[in-house]
């Protein structure tokens, strides 16, 4: 159980996968200018790493190693997480419509959001067992989530901020983003 | 309307007007996390150069066998057998740089950069445009991560591709080897991209 929080802890705070690990970039300054729709971004993240770390290490496990086929980890991977995007969108958009409204735009940018494919990648690397990549999976999602909602809190108050005409836009943005990472790097004695 | 500009056209868009990185915002991912020295950078861009003409030249080849409702499976499925090609190479011939660039090397899979090419150029346009294209798109961006690159090694360690530049005397500011260096050069970098192109079109 404490190695299940440790893991949690330290994919949400210590290794944050945006602004320690620099995964999930292009959702992270793309999507980050309001709240809500960031809030959305981050559910529909967490919930396809999720999925994805299950039914990865799945194949990892069963198929790949057990043919002692580990190249063609690069290759099935996206192609677990392009299907399961698709499947999800089916899935929600047949359940529950409002939920759909929400994220439905979301989910297939997600396919080239390069966490997803971090986190498939990241756990066959640190060897979890299937409970917990799962859990690594979810608290990721978390981490991305915090992090882009944090990021679009900041952004709100920066419209009316007098920033430099040049620096308007990425530049600024690049430039919070680095102050959030100087903030979080005060986390990296915690474990 | 591609087939009126010209080849050289084509291949400088890539350094400049379109570049990836400072122009498009694509590819920030590996930008930021690999760029802890000039050399990671230059490595991280020869993976993607290669990566990246090599997929443009078969989905060129391919674009009129290629079905539209399934061109993006397609299109992955070719980016990532030549990634795994890069990432085995890597690893057989210089385990360092492969291990100090991690998971960035099967990231490239992801890279919207090479994803975009395929659908934006490579899968409407001939070989040797494609080729063209990817050339310019992805040495625009392997000069952009080495500038990246030396101007963090420069202030965090004092040397650029490991040749000592600064003096003695000069405090490395470990920050900017560490993550938030890496932002805030790259923000600097988009910002006085910004004002140079305002400057030029004046």
């Amino acid at each position: 159980m404490t190695n299940l929080f440790v893991i949690f802890l330290s994919a949400v705070i210590v290794n944050n996968y945006v602004l320690v690990n620099f995964l999930g970039i292009c959702p992270f300054v793309g999507v980050s200018k309001k709240i809500g729709p960031a809030l959305s971004m981050g559910m529909a993240t967490t919930f396809v790493m999720t999925l994805t770390s299950a039914v990865s290490w799945l194949i990892n496990k069963y198929i790949l190693e057990g043919l002692n086929l580990q190249f063609l980890q690069t290759v099935s991977f996206i192609l677990v997480i392009a299907s399961l995007v698709q499947l999800v969108e089916m899935f929600v958009k047949k359940i529950s419509k409002p939920l759909y409204d929400a994220l439905g735009i979301f989910l297939p940018l997600i396919t080239t959001n390069c966490a997803i494919l971090g986190v498939a990648l990241f756990l066959v690397m640190k060897e979890y067992n299937f409970i917990e990549s799962i859990v690594f999976g979810f608290s990721a999602g978390v981490g991305f989530t915090l992090a882009i909602v944090v990021m679009a809190g900041i952004r709100e108050e920066l419209e009316l901020a007098d920033v430099p005409e040049y620096f308007k836009g990425a530049p600024i943005t690049m430039i919070v983003a680095g102050c959030l990472a100087l903030a979080f790097m005060g986390f990296s004695g915690l474990i | 309307m591609a087939k009126k500009t010209t080849l050289s056209r084509e291949f400088l868009k890539g350094l400049w007007d379109e570049n990836p990185v400072l122009r498009m915002l694509l590819g920030l991912c590996p930008t930021l996390a690999v760029t802890t020295s000039a050399v990671y950078g230059f490595s991280m861009g020869l993976a993607v150069i290669f990566t990246l003409v090599m997929s443009s030249t078969i989905i060129s080849l391919a674009r009129n066998i290629i079905p539209k409702e399934v061109r993006i499976p397609t299109f992955i499925i070719v980016i990532a057998t030549f990634v795994t090609i890069t990432d085995k190479t890597l690893a057989a011939y210089f385990p360092d740089i492969s291990k100090a660039l991690g998971p960035f090397v099967p990231l490239i899979v992801v890279n919207c950069i090479i994803l975009g090419r395929q659908e934006a150029f490579a899968s409407k346009n001939s070989v040797g445009r494609a080729i063209i294209d990817a050339l310019g798109m992805s040495i625009g961006f392997t000069i952009t991560l080495t500038i990246l690159g030396s101007v963090r090694e420069l202030f965090g360690v004092g040397t650029i591709f490991a040749v000592q530049i600064m003096p003695d005397s000069f405090e490395p500011l470990m920050v900017m080897v560490l993550q938030p260096g890496a932002f805030l050069t790259l923000g600097l970098m988009i910002g006085i991209g910004n004002w140079l192109n305002a400057r030029r079109t004046k």
